[in-house]
């Protein structure tokens, strides 16, 4: 436990002092990798260790991203105007709901709060008629796609298929300007951390046990006395919430957020980070975040065809030969052979 | 064209789109209520059967070239889905949420496959002569109201393979396998059914039957690599709203499912029905979390 301790403290202190190695491009990319790493968090909370899995984290994803960009839409537009995609619209009147977002404290609630309603919400109302967990995939699949085709199709008030972009000024600093860049990094890389340790703590808690008991026999949590009910919500509602965060903290990275960065196919690949790094583990979703995001910024800059053959092949392969991720083929080489082979892990009776 | 008219022609699209969903949520209520497996390449059957088509019509033109491609689409998915059974889904058994993973990489392995071979743009076949026009009701209140002669034929063909599978599950020795299967897996196998064979069996009709729709499909829309998701969300809803591999379910589920969106997108646009929608399933989802028709069972863990 110790030495794990050591080896998280120096990987720590290795990407605090990353922009002092990594070359400026690699260090943008590592910084957005990390900010997505905070919604895998999310993911292998709800997936890994609860059971339930959403294909449309990307839903949450974009309302914390929205909730800042039509705050840096909003201050970024000229005294007395529109934001330029809603006078192109055509609207002369800014939408009741853009309003409260001019206050940047709003905005911040927002990011935390929304995401997390949002996802107890449906949460709530799939699970407590013990809907099955294969239904709630499906039909978080769908709030992806009818969240997404819904944005586009309202131009005039979310900047349809453009998304939100064109917003330099962020709380008085140039978005542009390296120390910007450089501060959000560490800002990111601080937030992970944050995330990081309260979900550790969450998960040595009972809170947590209640949890894996409730992924691996629900009925018999039920028997023991507990009503799963609150604890699935509770848990999606966070993973709801890492989602938000990391959704606004990847807007002000790429300076946009639009549809095309959380329909059905960006949701589902968040599970395919978790699902190569180690489902059940957190240091594996953020492990398989950094390494499928790399290997997609490598295989579509020099490949640009193979990278969908690359990823149906990586969740096939995943799924059928390494169901724990990387993670779990670097424990089972600390096994001793005859009890290498690995076992998925128990998700049904 | 009046008000009324073009509502009644939205009503008869959202039925038509309707027989394109039964077509493509029989397989999938069908090998989920047998096996609790979701697979989500099933869209990509849709796709396939499509291609197959379209390969056919372009090699034997439009008049014979429209009969072998339904049956080259129906045969080549049904060999595919026999193919993804017995190598992928079968290793998978009792991980739903795990098949669901696997069967989205060869989604999308297929859809990548489909845009190097027949490129990113969508391909057209074209219907033959006597599918070609369309079924005016003049002299009539409903003057100016014309079914295209294609829509019909897809209903058609809905009702008949619907009507075969009925057959098929109640009267044949295979269907009474597979009706023992789904009700009780272990009984009948102790029973001696050979439950393995049903699987695949059930499995690669469904997705043969998703293949048929797809070359249905291609009469009215383009057939592009993506094709198939763009119809399969909503085939998994009828399979949630109709119940597990249940054909009547699946049937009223796909027939409410269809008109649901055709009348919302009268009043409301395309995304909006999309949303009311995915509400209307989670409102209905509350007063029947197991869809339209559920299967009486005293077993305590069922999906």
């Amino acid at each position: 436990m110790a030495r794990k301790g050591l080896l998280y403290g120096l990987a720590l202190v290795l990407l605090v002092a990353a922009p002092l190695y990594v070359p400026p491009y690699e260090l943008s990319l590592l910084g957005r990798f990390l900010a997505l790493a905070i919604a895998a968090l999310g993911i292998s909370l709800v997936w890994g260790t609860a059971g339930m899995l959403s294909l449309g984290q990307g839903v949450f994803f974009a309302i914390g991203g929205y909730a800042i960009a039509m705050h840096l839409k909003l201050a970024n537009a000229d005294a007395g105007q529109l934001p330029d995609f809603m006078q192109w619209s055509g609207l002369d009147k800014l939408p009741f709901w853009w309003e409260p977002f001019r206050s940047p404290a709003v905005a911040f609630l927002a990011v935390l709060v929304l995401p997390g309603l949002a996802a107890a919400l449906l949460a709530f109302l799939v699970f407590r008629r013990r809907v099955s967990g294969a239904y709630f995939a499906i039909i978080t699949q769908a709030l992806a796609l009818a969240a997404a085709t819904f944005v586009i199709s309202q131009q005039p008030y979310t900047g349809g298929f453009n998304g939100l972009t064109g917003f330099n000024n962020v709380f008085g600093f140039a978005l542009t300007d390296p120390h910007t860049q450089l501060a959000l990094y560490w800002i990111t890389l601080g937030t992970l951390a944050l995330a990081f340790a309260a979900l550790r703590l969450l998960l040595d808690s009972r809170f947590g046990t209640i949890l894996l008991a409730i992924r691996d026999g629900e009925n018999r949590v039920r028997f023991l006395g507990y009503n799963p009910l609150p604890f699935k919500v509770l848990a999606f509602a966070a993973a709801g919430v890492l989602a938000g965060i990391s959704g606004a903290l990847v807007t002000l990275d790429l300076g946009v957020i639009s549809p095309a960065m959380f329909g059905v196919v960006p949701s589902i690949e968040m599970v395919i980070w978790v699902a190569v790094g180690g489902r059940s583990s957190l240091i594996g979703a953020v492990l398989g975040t950094l390494l499928v995001n790399f290997g997609k910024d490598w295989v579509s800059s020099a490949f640009p065809e193979l990278w969908l053959y690359v990823v149906g092949l990586a969740f096939i392969l995943v799924v059928t030969l390494a169901p724990n991720g990387v993670v779990g083929i670097a424990k089972s080489w600390r096994r001793p052979a005859f009890a290498r082979r690995e076992r998925p892990p128990a998700l049904v009776k | 064209m009046s008000e009324s008219t073009l509502a009644l022609g939205q009503l008869f699209n959202g039925v038509s789109v309707a027989s394109i969903l039964l077509l493509a949520a029989l397989g999938l209520a069908l090998s989920f209520g047998l096996m609790r497996v979701i697979n989500m390449a099933h869209g990509e059957m849709l796709m396939m059967g499509g291609y197959l088509a379209y390969v056919a019509t372009s090699l034997f033109g439009k008049g014979p070239g429209f009969w072998i491609g339904l049956v080259l689409a129906f045969v080549g998915t049904t060999l595919f889905g026999a193919l993804l059974e017995i190598t992928l889904i079968r290793r998978l058994y009792g991980r739903p949420l795990d098949t669901l993973l696997a069967t989205w990489g060869v989604s999308l392995i297929l859809q990548q496959a489909a845009r190097s071979i027949f490129g990113p743009v969508g391909v057209e076949v074209t219907a033959p002569a006597w599918l070609g026009g369309s079924l005016a009701l003049g002299g009539t209140v409903l003057t100016g109201f014309a079914i295209p002669a294609v829509r019909v034929f897809i209903i058609v063909l809905a009702a008949l393979v619907l009507g075969g599978m009925a057959l098929l599950l109640t009267r044949t020795r295979l269907g009474l396998l597979v009706r023992a299967v789904h009700q009780n897996r272990a009984m009948a196998e102790a029973l001696g059914a050979n439950t393995r064979a049903v699987d695949l069996i059930v499995f690669s009709l469904g997705t043969g039957i998703a293949g048929l729709a797809g070359a249905a499909l291609a009469l009215i829309a383009p057939v592009t690599p993506t094709v198939g998701s763009s119809y399969i969300v909503y085939a998994f809803l009828v399979v949630i709203v109709g119940g597990l591999g249940s054909l009547t379910g699946t049937l009223v589920a796909a027939i409410a499912i269809g008109v649901f969106s055709a009348v919302a997108q009268i009043f409301t646009s395309v995304s909006a029905a999309d949303v009311l929608l995915l509400v209307a399933v989670i409102a209905f989802l509350q007063v029947r979390p197991r869809g339209i028709v559920t299967q009486f069972s005293r077993a305590l863990e069922e999906t």
